[in-house]
């Protein structure tokens, strides 16, 4: 195993009364892509600010690329890039002067800075360029001049808070080919997202949800723990479905997935037999049935399910 | 350590910003000129050219000589005559006249006969300090004619006489106090006003949780800022002068370097308050109004500017020591008028340079604890 890049232990953070990040530990690899997933409100942003020296954490210990986050964040600044998902570069500035002032924060100045500002317009995709304001970019090339300005010193370590969070499908693909390269170059990258098919990306992926850690492994092996049979069911009123699958015996989930119905049963033959007659005694009249197959489980479902049980175990 | 360049790709940055920012191009180079017209224009305590109603019943030569003396002094023009005093109430509470003055039909026979021979001038107290000036105008002017009648060309030492002499501003001009005071309020606005944006809009952009995930060290970030706003108020002020010795032929009597540096103390002091108050809130729109209301306000009416501070109430005049254009007043105003240096207003620059230390104490602090919550 590759020397560790980033160990965190027992991190906390409160505000007030609530928790938003509760005891959460893990390791990062050097050069891993290493995914945070969960809803909005589940503490991805606040962990990566922790981590990113922007803000106290309440307890526990965290240490990125061999610097301790509390102790000494001026010196972990130098050694990591930031991007957060709101578009962070000055709009009234030019691509040109905005690299320049990165440089000059960076203290990246000479020849380096030459051979680095050719670089970041050209991963960019900005050459001839420079002096356009930047707040008339595509969101799209506005995301990969900040991605540019994050890397300007070579940080060994990476954090994207939601880094393409509206942006459009092709852009996204184009900016994960980014985030790839530079992991193959050896800079470890600590992303959030709430894109599912982005998850598929990283090499592991920490699950949470309100605060907790509720899953760390890779996309293959989150899928591979996940025991419980899964059906797809094609109706014509998937709302109606779900609602009256809810109780049906048998079945653990119901949930809507595209303009089919995913169906998380205990037991397969169960789930079988129980489906079709609970559509048929639906409340306000039978919904029509249109067969189920048995499906491999998305990281979606894999994703829906932990947060459930993780859920229910926090009520109990 | 703090690092020369990372301060000046911050001095940079904000230039540029400042530069393509229309509102506070307009703010730093049109507003002082604007202020100062404005109020250099409005703002005197000198009263001339009262207007007058003039009834005059007498109409003899004793009587349009005492009239004449009214005109002559340049204190009071006559706008109006009357026929009788039947109108007078009307033209005084429509504001037509600020006075108005009555010479009754007995005057010229009462004045030959040696009777005391009255005159009456009715006043519109609604300005009590016009109507204050004007009265003791009239007296002045009375007294002179009757004297003149009395001695009939003849001439008369008096047994005592105060032999008075105004220095500083012979005239007694009230503009040579306004323009003076009027640079420290100007400037302590467009400081305040310039630099509650420049913390604000980073807060409300997400520019400023950018630049905190860079090495860039507070203090940095707060002396990159005011390298810009420090070279805009230096240039404002010397444009204000200039311009108020040009236009209201101010003096400049002390030594412009004395008056340079206390100027630079007093715009970082003035520049750190507007940067703290920034820095304190949340919005653009928050800021800007806190800085005028926080500036502007106890500028014009705590700093001496206005009314004498040695004249306000205890309370009032504690609290006018922390404003800082009320330090900065006396200097102006010693510089320009009575060509004093540091020798005599040391305590003044002195004050200021702590307040200096204070504002950018106050926005450094306020900076650091919003970054690291």
């Amino acid at each position: 195993m590759p020397p560790a890049a980033v160990v965190v232990r027992d991190l906390t953070r409160r505000f007030g009364e609530f928790v938003a990040v509760d005891r959460v530990g893990f390791t990062v690899a050097e050069g891993e892509i290493f995914g945070f997933l969960g809803p909005n409100g589940a503490g991805k942003t606040t962990t990566i600010k922790m981590l990113a020296a922007l803000l106290r954490p309440t307890s526990g210990q965290a240490t990125v690329a061999g610097v301790d986050v509390a102790r000494d964040p001026r010196g972990l600044r130098r050694r990591i890039g930031y991007m957060s998902q709101r578009f962070s570069l000055y709009p009234d500035l030019t691509v040109a002067e905005n690299i320049e002032l990165f440089a000059g924060l960076y203290d990246v100045t000479g020849e380096r800075l030459e051979a680095r500002r050719a670089w970041v317009l050209e991963l960019a995709g900005l050459e001839g360029q420079e002096r356009r304001l930047t707040g008339e970019l595509p969101l799209g090339w506005k995301q990969r001049l900040a991605l540019g300005c994050a890397v300007l010193h070579e940080p060994p370590v990476l954090f994207l808070d939601e880094p393409t969070s509206g942006v459009d499908p092709i852009a996204r693909r184009g900016f994960w080919d980014l985030i790839n390269a530079m992991a193959a170059a050896g800079t470890t990258v600590l992303v959030s997202t709430h894109y599912m098919e982005e998850a598929e990306y990283c090499n592991r992926v920490l699950l949470m949800s309100r605060g907790r850690l509720i899953a760390l492994g890779s996309p293959a092996e989150l899928r591979a723990g996940f025991d419980e049979p899964i059906f797809a069911l094609r109706t014509d009123d998937a709302p109606r479905a779900v609602e009256a699958l809810q109780h049906a015996p048998g079945v653990v989930e119901a949930a809507m997935f595209g303009r089919e119905v995913h169906v998380v049963a205990r037991e397969a033959a169960e789930a079988e037999r129980s489906v079709p007659a609970a559509l048929a005694a639906a409340p306000r009249g039978a919904i029509a049935f249109g067969g189920m197959r048995r499906v491999q489980p998305s990281l979606e479902d894999v994703f829906v399910s932990l947060v459930r049980r993780a859920g229910a175990a926090t009520e109990a | 350590m703090l690092s020369w360049g990372r301060l000046w790709a911050v001095a940079r940055k904000e230039w540029l910003q400042l530069r393509r920012d229309p509102r506070s191009m307009a703010l730093a180079f049109a507003m002082p000129l604007a202020l100062l017209l404005f109020f250099g224009y409005a703002i005197s305590w000198d009263v001339k050219d009262i207007r007058l109603a003039l009834v005059n019943q007498d109409d003899g030569e004793q009587s349009r000589e005492l009239v004449q003396a009214f005109q002559g002094s340049g204190y009071f023009r006559v706008v109006e005559r009357l026929p009788s005093t039947a109108l007078v109430d009307r033209e005084l509470a429509e504001a037509h006249v600020t006075g108005v003055l009555v010479i009754p039909p007995t005057f010229a026979r009462d004045l030959a006969a040696g009777r005391g021979a009255a005159v009456q001038l009715l006043l519109d107290g609604g300005d009590a300090n016009t109507a204050t000036i004007a009265q003791s105008y009239a007296d002045a002017i009375v007294a002179r004619f009757s004297r003149d009648i009395v001695l009939r060309g003849r001439r008369m030492e008096m047994p005592a006489a105060a032999e008075v002499r105004i220095w500083y501003n012979p005239t007694l001009e009230s503009r040579n106090m306004v323009v003076p005071g009027l640079v420290a309020v100007i400037m302590s606005i467009i400081a305040a006003m310039l630099t509650s944006l420049t913390i604000a809009r980073e807060w409300e952009r997400g520019t400023m949780e950018q630049l905190a995930s860079t090495p860039v060290h507070r203090l940095e970030v707060i002396f990159g800022k005011l390298v810009p706003y420090l070279l805009i108020g230096l240039f404002d002020v010397a444009v204000t002068i200039g311009a108020g010795m040009l236009l209201f032929q101010v003096p400049f009597r002390g030594n412009p370097l004395f008056l340079g540096g206390a100027t630079l103390m007093f715009l970082i002091g003035a520049l750190g308050l507007g940067m703290f108050i920034s820095a304190t809130m949340k919005s653009q729109l928050l800021a800007t109004q806190l800085a005028m209301i926080g500036t502007f306000l106890p500028a014009m009416l705590l700093s001496g500017f206005i009314f004498d501070i040695a004249s306000m109430p205890l309370a009032l005049r504690v609290v006018s020591l922390l404003v800082p254009a009320r330090y900065y007043i006396v200097v102006t105003r010693g510089v320009l008028l009575k060509g004093v240096g540091p020798t005599v207003l040391w305590v003044q620059g002195l004050s200021m340079i702590i307040f200096a230390a204070i504002g950018l104490g106050l926005a450094a602090a306020t900076f650091h604890k919003r970054i690291q919550a």
